[in-house]
């Protein structure tokens, strides 16, 4: 009997223990110490962890789609950094090709403007273009909506973190935006190093630092990574003729530019380029040392030498590569509480 | 550089202006001033999937599809005394195909006004705000057929028409449609085109509009689409069949200039 006691008690406190836990593992939105200040509008979307929750969830409801069958997690998914791995353009509904690589989710709290283009200036105005894009999700937010508010467990939810059970579509886009903006990649070797948090480049990494300080990271600007700016890096113009911010801007100089994305998480998120045209990062390499073709809107930075491109040895190209997969952040691609429940 | 800042900058000194002509209002007797927008072609009224139009091109078409933003409207009095309707109230989606859209109906002080101002499109500083601030029609979920609002690349769209005309090359679903969607309010971060049109007519020749508790104005108004075929731009549905966010768009939009004119007024008794 008293055996039975001990474990019943046991249980109990086990189970007070694990509640705590989840809810002091909610800490909120936390800035890296070696990030900038965030750029997402917290004052307007304030982190709370019911909010956050339901965000995970509608990032993860196939619902969202036109026959549920596709959800933000099925193309961007958490183990391949937040990408489509293995995909140059992704598929989505009716298996339907889109035109270009499916970016990573992360550090978007950080980002001025989202997509390969820019064209979305406010991540609560995101999710609206998967989910309308007929090669996407090819769904209507009123039938999105409809389809939550008719769901046995959404209007509860969508009450515990909004105060009422309404379901509109500010609520929809403020809570995925949560889920999003707390997707915060930081913990990869290069952070524990900046942050002198015990790790150390081996002599390689350090070199292939020291090398991508000069010839990279004024594009690929530290810690993000990307300066989120809009560049041709002259791999010229794919067979789909995707002309990049032009469509955005209509400026005939920003024809074939694209984001410079961010290098984090490098190893989980091939294909590279906007079109996912390279398979290995070896390739990215070679592309910029070897290949860069002279387009009329070539970035001058790639436009230094007698020819344009990178100058870079063979070695230098591989300490660059052994530097970059310090960008690799495990613990972000293995954390719960970014996966689906 | 022109930039969001200094359009909000702008805006920010207008508005101020425009307080300060508020303050000659009794803010207390607000009565209904409604403005209707009447679609017609030329000398037709137009008529959805029915009705059969030709342009300046000598192209024939009909129109399945019309509908467009209204907002920032103001009223001017004789003596230059200006009401700026509250801008949260001051947005209105006008659609053919549902007769009840046709009246925007706004509050403004009891008065007699000569004049009004409105804006064919959203404003550039709506356009950016937080997705809290638009509401009713300004909600960005529309969907691909008959939404206003462009997702990829944020922003809505100001006047959509749709329509078939023999002379459009068939497209894809076998119609020979034409589709124009016009939209583009600047640029955030990175400057663009701007066809956010604003329009004053003068209501003296047409009767003034007299806004009085117990009544209501309303203030008729034709849109004659004709006008945006033939205007400073002949444009060809031929030559163009698509329009939507290029430079081309830009010929369209200013076409607008010559769409709306004041009919007459209706001050009636309710």
């Amino acid at each position: 009997m008293k055996r039975k006691h001990l474990i019943v008690i046991g249980m109990l406190a086990g189970g007070i223990a694990c509640s705590k836990h989840v809810i002091d593992s909610f800490g909120g939105f936390k800035k890296p110490a070696n990030f900038p200040e965030a750029n997402y509008h917290f004052n307007t979307n304030e982190i709370t962890q019911a909010k956050f929750e339901l965000g995970r969830k509608l990032f993860y409801e196939p619902r969202l789609s036109r026959d549920n069958t596709v959800s933000c997690g099925g193309c961007h998914i958490q183990s391949a950094g937040f990408t489509h791995h293995g995909h140059d353009v992704s598929h989505g509904i009716d298996d339907r090709l889109g035109k270009r690589n499916s970016p990573p989710i992360m550090n978007l709290a950080w980002g001025k403007t989202f997509f390969w283009d820019g064209g979305v200036f406010d991540l609560d105005l995101q999710p609206i273009v998967p989910i309308t894009n007929p090669v996407e999700m090819d769904e209507t937010m009123e039938n999105v909506l409809s389809k939550l508010r008719n769901h046995p467990d959404y209007p509860g939810l969508f009450n515990k973190a909004f105060g009422s059970s309404d379901i509109n579509t500010e609520r929809v886009m403020k809570a995925l935006s949560q889920f999003m903006v707390m997707l915060v990649s930081a913990n990869s070797k290069y952070d524990s190093v900046m942050r002198n948090q015990g790790a150390t480049f081996t002599a390689d990494e350090k070199q292939g630092y020291e090398l991508f300080k000069t010839h990279c990271g004024s594009c690929h600007k530290e810690p993000l990574f990307t300066d989120e700016s809009f560049r041709d890096n002259g791999i010229g113009a794919g067979p789909n003729n995707d002309e990049g911010r032009y469509l955005v801007t209509l400026n005939e100089s920003d024809k074939y530019k694209f984001k410079v994305p961010s290098l984090r998480n490098i190893s989980y998120t091939a294909p590279y380029m906007h079109d996912g045209r390279f398979i290995t990062i070896e390739a990215v390499l070679e592309h910029y040392v070897g290949h860069v073709k002279n387009t009329p809107n070539l970035d001058p930075l790639l436009k230094q030498g007698t020819v344009p491109g990178i100058s870079l040895t063979s070695a230098e190209q591989s300490k660059i590569i052994m530097f970059l997969r310090t960008l690799n952040d495990k613990d972000f691609i293995s954390d719960k509480r970014f996966s689906e429940q | 550089m022109f930039t969001i800042q200094t359009l909000l900058l702008l805006l920010a000194l207008q508005s101020c202006k425009k307080d300060s002509n508020n303050t000659s209002f009794n803010e207390g007797t607000k009565a209904t001033l409604s403005i209707e927008f009447d679609n017609i072609v030329g000398g037709q009224n137009l008529q959805l999937n029915t009705g059969s139009y030709t342009n300046a091109s000598g192209e024939t078409f009909s129109v399945s599809l019309l509908q467009y933003f209204i907002s920032n409207i103001s009223v001017k009095k004789a003596d230059g005394t200006v009401y700026t309707v509250p801008q949260d109230s001051s947005y209105f989606l006008i659609k053919e195909s549902d007769p009840t859209t046709r009246f925007a109906k706004v509050k403004v002080p009891e008065g007699e006004y000569t004049s009004l101002t409105f804006t064919l499109g959203v404003d550039s500083l709506r356009s950016t705000k937080d997705i809290s601030e638009r509401k009713g029609v300004l909600d960005p979920s529309g969907g691909m057929e008959d939404g206003m609002y462009w997702g990829w690349n944020s922003g809505y769209i100001f006047f959509k028409m749709e329509g078939i005309s023999q002379q459009a090359p068939v497209d894809p679903t076998g119609q020979n449609k034409f589709r124009y969607h016009i939209g583009g309010f600047g640029g955030y971060s990175a400057p663009t085109i701007n066809n956010i049109k604003s329009f004053t007519v003068d209501l003296n020749a047409g009767g003034v509009a007299k806004v009085r508790s117990g009544r209501e104005s309303n203030v008729h108004l034709m849109a004659d689409i004709s006008k945006v075929f033939n205007g400073s731009t002949s444009v060809s549905i031929a030559a163009n069949p698509t329009v939507m966010f290029s430079a081309y768009s830009v010929h369209i939009a200013n076409n607008f200039s010559g769409m709306f004119r004041h009919d007459h007024t209706e001050n009636q008794h309710l």
